[in-house]
């Protein structure tokens, strides 16, 4: 069987009814058949989020999506990981979980472990899964060799992210807050004004970063459209797309036809190219290289 | 009686240490087992063996360090790490991978198990998790929390919690940053470096001295400027048009100041970073935490010049109280 396309939750602040519309678009239009919905990042956000989610699940599910809830990665204090243990324990969604401390005490419920999850290795997944991951989206960093190990004699279903800007860490402290001299909590949600992130440039005016709110994420849109075959050879069978404010539909039309022959890895990319407003495509981490960099096919 | 955990790099660091009153040692394997993995630094099996004897004679104790995420295809190396920390009679290793926690609960029982702060643990929930399903003994607390959060967090917890107290700080969740292998190839997570000095460079432009990180300019200095080391996240980075330390300045975590908070928010042991550091650094800092503690514990004020000297040794000449104080936000 072919493999499947995701849609990841979406990491940046999107007023609220942006946020509903995309979803609404997605549920509509993209082939994809599971979407992770909820604020990953800020739980500052979620209350925006909140009064939609029950319209953009319905949309989601009616249009025969499987509807996944993302945890906070980053929980930073009781108050959050009890509202986190509320939302994640009720019986309404399957729940991807990016912090460890959600994990539920028996393994009656399966859950999905995000890509927050420190994830390297066989002994980690087969104890995870053990406890009752049912899905599993590897760890952005990881290089081929140990994807294509780990889906060897995989105890669960294992998801890759092929295309987004990859998250590369998050922190207590709220970069977009300190970058406009502000504190986090009295942060008037500067974090909105940048549905992409925003640009960190070197002092010699080299694009490097891109943060969003307390998130450090890639400067470039890891793109895996010249591997996905390959990754599918060797067993998986699910890859994801990371959320940008741009025709994510359209991205995911590219992967999907990619994916089923459609369309050569050359003229893939090149759509993806099109697509992508000037992001820059890297591919470095499965390579085993800077995970900045694009190497060619084969590299 | 707070402990005192201290780091060392060589032997000769540890005898140093155990010399200066650290009542704890901690030190890793001279390989990619653990997150100091620097050229020159950390010790074979048998400089293991002599260090905890050298500890023992003195009533201290060795941690091992084994706290990097074992590589697929190669995880008998951490694996053997762990056997053979336990072999040798260490009295904890300090753990981050939930497989090789797994794997050390139940090959060495008896082992204690203390939780890296590469685990970035940073609530009851999480920390619960590692002691409910593995026994671990302590938990390393991540450099996120207040001490108000960690007062909090012990009211809950039935095992020890650990704190940084001096050294280097992460402004990232730790155990969760792959910034350094996006710009470099290599990271704590799979390497153990962070931001390696293999890829660091420093080239003159005019009266300016340019600090690079794989090519890429993380800060620039007056030539008649201190320069300091190009740690990603220390570095000075433009948002529009306005340069700033984004992330973090270039300081050191210095909670020699808060000591007494730190024991009243139930914390069992301080944490001092540095094993990459040589061993006049050590030996300054370990028996300036010594005189500190010993004067907190005895109801006695701390010496101004112990903390004078703590702050002259503090990075760059600056120092925060870091997460600690909920300003940092």
């Amino acid at each position: 069987m072919s493999a499947r396309l995701s849609l990841g939750p979406v990491f940046f602040n999107w007023a609220p009814e942006a946020w509903r519309d995309f979803y609404f678009r997605v549920a509509d239009e993209a082939p994809v058949d599971a979407v992770y919905v909820g604020e990953v990042v800020c739980a500052k956000r979620s209350p925006f989020l909140a009064p939609l989610l029950e319209s953009v699940v319905d949309r989601l599910r009616n249009a025969g999506k499987q509807v996944i809830l993302s945890s906070l990665a980053l929980i930073g204090n009781e108050r959050e990981a009890a509202a986190m243990v509320e939302a994640t324990g009720s019986e309404d969604f399957p729940v991807e979980i990016n912090d460890i401390g959600l994990i539920p005490a028996t393994a009656e419920r399966p859950f999905h472990l995000g890509p927050f999850i420190n994830v390297y290795n066989e002994s980690t997944l087969s104890y995870l899964a053990k406890r009752g991951a049912c899905r599993v989206c590897l760890p952005p960093e990881l290089p081929a060799s140990s994807i294509v190990g780990m889906a060897k004699n995989a105890p669960v279903e294992l998801e890759v992210v092929a295309f987004g800007r990859l998250p590369l860490a998050i922190s207590a402290r709220c970069f977009h807050a300190r970058s406009e001299d502000l504190h986090k909590d009295g942060c008037q949600f500067v974090c909105g004004r940048d549905p992409n992130g925003i640009t960190v440039q070197t002092l010699d005016d080299e694009p490097f970063l891109v943060i969003n709110g307390m998130q450090t994420l890639s400067y470039t849109c890891c793109n895996l459209i010249d591997e996905i075959d390959t990754l599918a050879a060797a067993g998986i069978g699910r890859f994801r797309l990371l959320p940008l404010a741009i025709d994510m539909v359209a991205v995911a039309q590219v992967f999907r036809d990619r994916l089923d022959g459609r369309l050569s890895a050359e003229d893939a990319l090149g759509r993806l190219h099109m697509l992508s407003n000037g992001l820059i495509f890297s591919n470095g981490f499965l390579h085993g290289k800077e995970g900045r960099r694009f190497l060619p096919s084969g590299a | 009686m707070m402990e005192l955990v201290c780091p060392a790099g060589t032997p000769a660091a540890l005898r140093t240490a155990v010399d200066a009153g650290a009542d704890s040692v901690y030190l890793g394997f001279r390989d990619e087992t653990n997150a100091r993995n620097f050229p020159g630094l950390n010790f074979s099996p048998e400089e293991l063996g002599e260090g905890i004897a050298y500890a023992g004679r003195q009533k201290r104790q060795v941690f091992v360090a084994i706290n990097t995420f074992p590589r697929v295809g190669a995880e008998h190396l951490w694996q053997r790490a762990v056997d053979t920390a336990a072999d040798l009679g260490a009295t904890a290793v300090i753990l981050a991978d939930i497989g090789l926690i797994d794997y050390a609960a139940r090959r060495h029982p008896s082992l204690r198990l203390h939780l890296s702060v590469q685990a970035s643990a940073s609530h009851v929930a999480a920390i619960r998790f590692y002691h409910d399903a593995f026994g671990i003994r302590r938990v390393v607390l991540p450099r996120v929390l207040t001490v108000a959060d960690i007062a909090a967090l012990n009211a809950q917890l039935p095992i020890e919690t650990e704190v940084f107290a001096f050294g280097g700080m992460c402004p990232m969740a730790e155990g969760r940053c792959s910034m350094s292998s996006y710009v470099t190839g290599h990271s704590p997570n799979t390497s153990g470096v962070c931001s390696p000095a293999s890829h660091v460079s420093y080239t003159r432009r005019g009266m300016e001295l340019v600090s690079l990180l794989a090519g890429s300019t993380i800060n620039r200095f007056r030539i008649d400027e201190p320069a300091g080391y190009p740690t990603l996240c220390k570095g000075r980075f433009k948002v529009g048009d306005r340069a700033s330390y984004l992330f973090e300045e270039p300081t050191s975590l210095n909670a020699a100041d808060m000591l007494g908070e730190l024991k009243a928010a139930g914390v069992t042991a301080l944490k001092i970073e540095g094993r990459q550091r040589g061993r006049a650094y050590i030996g300054a800092v370990v028996s300036s935490f010594r005189t500190l503690i010993d004067a907190m514990e005895s109801g006695r004020a701390p010496p101004p010049e112990i903390v004078g000297e703590l702050r002259r040794l503090a990075e760059g000449q600056r120092s925060t109280a870091g997460a600690y104080g909920k300003s940092w936000r």
